[in-house]
């Protein structure tokens, strides 16, 4: 019987295989041996060695694929496999109790776990999952259950799953893994921002997806409407082969606009740049024809590992992203941690109101040493392409001028030390904040540009916490007040002779591009994947028209009916 | 039998990276080598044994060492600890 599940579309395009499900195999395990110590401890050693074999073969794969930060999970896995503690007490269960290396192993494993999962550390609580995926590793080959891990997948395959974490992801082999599915999830969550950046179809937030789907099943994942159909019929698959083939041939048309300009049906031209998160998403960003990065996300050189990133290791990333671009503006954000988005080494204190608190440049310009090292790391960068630099959650001018004067402050010490870096480095906020956006006419006189960041503008303006269920209705991008921001941020821009940019999700929406460009957007940076569609929208617009429309939105009294005014106008 | 105290000073203490290293050097030598801090003991050979101690910054470590090349190993791991992790 075939079904439909409806969930939330997170990446484009459509995807037909088999279902994998990816879940902890529960596995039977015998307490007592029957064989004896010594075949126990030979079998151990067998499986051990194989786990090893493994991991080095991972750590290897992903350390050509993915770099070696990827890699370093599997180094860690591999230390705990030969810790000499953990094969001590296995050995010694297996002397005492007459165990099965299995059991043995199981209860070893499972009071390192608890023992790390009882520590009052964040990034120690976070050990205990290394330990016990890789004593899972060992325990499947111990009872010869096939393997359950992302980055063994040999054949064509859609993957399920609650969700996917950045160490799940990051072993995602895009030749296998042709699709994904997963019970949790929206539009913004770090697996739908993953399957974008690796061009996978995806559909997330299906809620059952895990217990709906068996493995084996026949699934054809749609990313563009969201939808999930397991067990289709011939005549459904041979539906969406045509379906997928058509989106491939739009795909392909789209790749033809790769080296074209990004311009107005009347000549207007805008530049078209792309989010990233790390220097492995340039390969995305060159093949989609981006002409710069609109926001570089610093947090992950500070996340999954335990301490600060160091200046020079800061200074190696920034460089090879403006080295990899060859004069292609790139915009780095500077660090944009608290609230949701935790450092375990930092040891932050939780709030009540994160999204209202402790966060972004409020704690850089606190912790003063951190951030003095990055914004020294991004003025030597600076020397080797078109680099900017931008600080995140503005809300007064006082705050900007601080950062700014860390800025120059670098800046002379480095002249003094002979070290070069570009002079006229341009220096820029985020606009998030409804204040910043009020008063963007103050802040042009100071700033080199504007960024506005729709996803937080959008929640503080409308007041709405977009993680609540029960308010994520008031999560209105089209909302006349976002645009009338949106407007004010530009217009005050331009008189000033500076620039505006948007780097939330909304500059790369459908609905969305006509009333930026008519709003005189100058820059819009979306995930890569949305680069050609949008330069393709652009082709047949006209920024007269746009500017009329736009004036139009302004004056509507809600989001429907700008949205059906613009929907309208682009049929 | 050799012993020799530490302060640890980095930031983040013996976290896994440190841990890492320490554990590295240690496994090199065939001295028996162990770590005392918080009044428990484990093998300085143990990643898992070193991190479960969570030594934090400004913890005070111990390191005992025996065997025959005794010597070699706490110059070694001196050295190690006093690249960045901490200071005697």
């Amino acid at each position: 019987m075939s079904s439909v599940i409806t969930g939330i579309a997170a990446s484009n395009g459509i995807a037909i295989a088999k279902a994998f499900v990816y879940e902890e195999v529960s596995l039977e395990i015998t307490e007592n041996s029957t064989e004896g110590a010594e075949v126990e401890k030979a079998n151990f050693e067998r499986a051990t060695k194989t786990s090893k074999q493994e991991l080095e073969a991972l750590k290897t794969k992903t350390e050509e694929q993915q770099g070696k930060e990827n890699a370093e999970i599997f180094a860690a896995h591999l230390l705990v496999l030969e810790d000499p503690e953990l094969v001590g007490a296995v050995h010694t269960k297996i002397d005492a109790d007459n165990a099965t290396a299995a059991h043995a192993l199981n209860e070893t494993a499972a009071m390192f776990i608890s023992m790390f999962e009882s520590m009052d550390n964040d990034y120690m609580r976070e050990r205990a999952a290394d330990i016990k995926d890789v004593s899972q590793r060992v325990l499947r080959h111990l009872l010869g259950v096939k393997s359950a891990s992302l980055a063994d997948l040999d054949q064509e395959t859609i993957v399920i799953a609650k969700d996917l974490t950045p160490s799940d992801t990051a072993q995602l082999n895009k030749e296998f893994a042709l699709g994904f599915a997963t019970d949790i999830g929206g539009r913004t969550s770090h697996s739908a921002i993953m399957a974008r950046s690796l061009e996978i179809p995806a559909v997330v937030g299906l809620t059952n997806v895990t217990t709906d789907v068996h493995d084996g099943d026949v699934l054809i994942v749609d990313g563009i409407n969201g939808e999930v159909i397991v067990n289709p019929d011939e005549g459904t698959v041979e539906q969406y082969k045509e379906k997928r083939a058509a989106f491939l041939d739009e795909q392909e048309k789209r790749k033809r606009l790769i080296n074209e300009p990004s311009v107005s049906k009347d000549g207007k031209t805008v530049e078209l740049a792309a989010n990233i998160g790390s220097v492995k998403d340039l390969d995305g960003v060159l093949n989609n024809g981006a002409e710069g990065v609109g926001l570089y996300r610093t947090e992950f050189l500070y996340m999954e590992r335990d301490q600060l990133p160091t200046e020079e290791e800061q200074f190696d990333a920034y460089k090879a992203v403006v080295e990899k671009l060859d004069g292609k503006p790139v915009v780095i954000r500077t660090l944009d941690i608290g609230g949701d988005k935790e450092l375990p080494y930092l040891d932050l204190p939780s709030e009540l109101n994160p999204f209202l608190g402790f966060r972004a440049i409020r704690l850089c310009l606190e912790n003063e040493a951190l951030f003095r090292t990055q914004l020294r790391a991004l003025v030597r960068a600076s020397a080797y392409g078109n680099l900017k630099v931008m600080f995140p959650m503005v809300a007064t001018l006082e705050e900007f001028r601080a950062a700014k004067a860390f800025i120059v402050e670098e800046q002379e010490k480095l002249r003094a030390e002979g070290i070069s870096f570009d002079e006229s480095m341009e220096v820029g906020i985020m606009v998030e904040i409804p204040s910043t956006a009020v008063i963007a006419k103050q802040f042009a006189k100071e700033v080199d540009f504007f960024s506005i960041g729709t996803n937080d503008l959008i929640q503080y303006t409308l007041a709405a916490d977009r993680m609540s269920e029960k308010v994520s209705y008031l999560y209105q991008p089209y909302h006349p007040a976002i645009l009338q921001l949106v407007k004010n941020v530009i217009d005050a821009s331009h008189a000033e002779g500076k620039w505006t940019g948007m780097c939330g999700e909304m500059a790369g929406e459908k609905t969305a591009v006509p009333l930026l460009l008519g709003l005189g957007l100058d820059e819009f940076s979306m995930s890569a994947s949305s680069v050609l569609q949008a330069r393709e929208q652009l082709l047949g617009l006209d920024s007269k028209e746009c500017e009329v429309l736009a004036a139009q939105a302004l004056t509507c009294t809600t989001q429907e009916e700008v949205a059906a005014l613009v929907n309208e106008a682009i049929r | 039998m050799l012993e020799k105290t530490f302060t640890i000073t980095a930031d983040t203490g013996l976290h896994a990276r440190p841990a890492t290293q320490l554990v590295h050097k240690a496994s090199q030598f065939s001295s028996e080598i162990e770590m005392e801090a918080k009044g428990k003991k484990v093998n300085l050979k143990s990643i898992m044994g070193v991190m479960s101690l969570g030594v934090g910054k400004g913890g005070e470590i111990k390191i005992l060492i025996s065997g025959n090349d005794e010597e070699e190993a706490m110059n070694a791991i001196t050295a190690t600890i006093h690249e960045g992790l901490g200071e005697s």
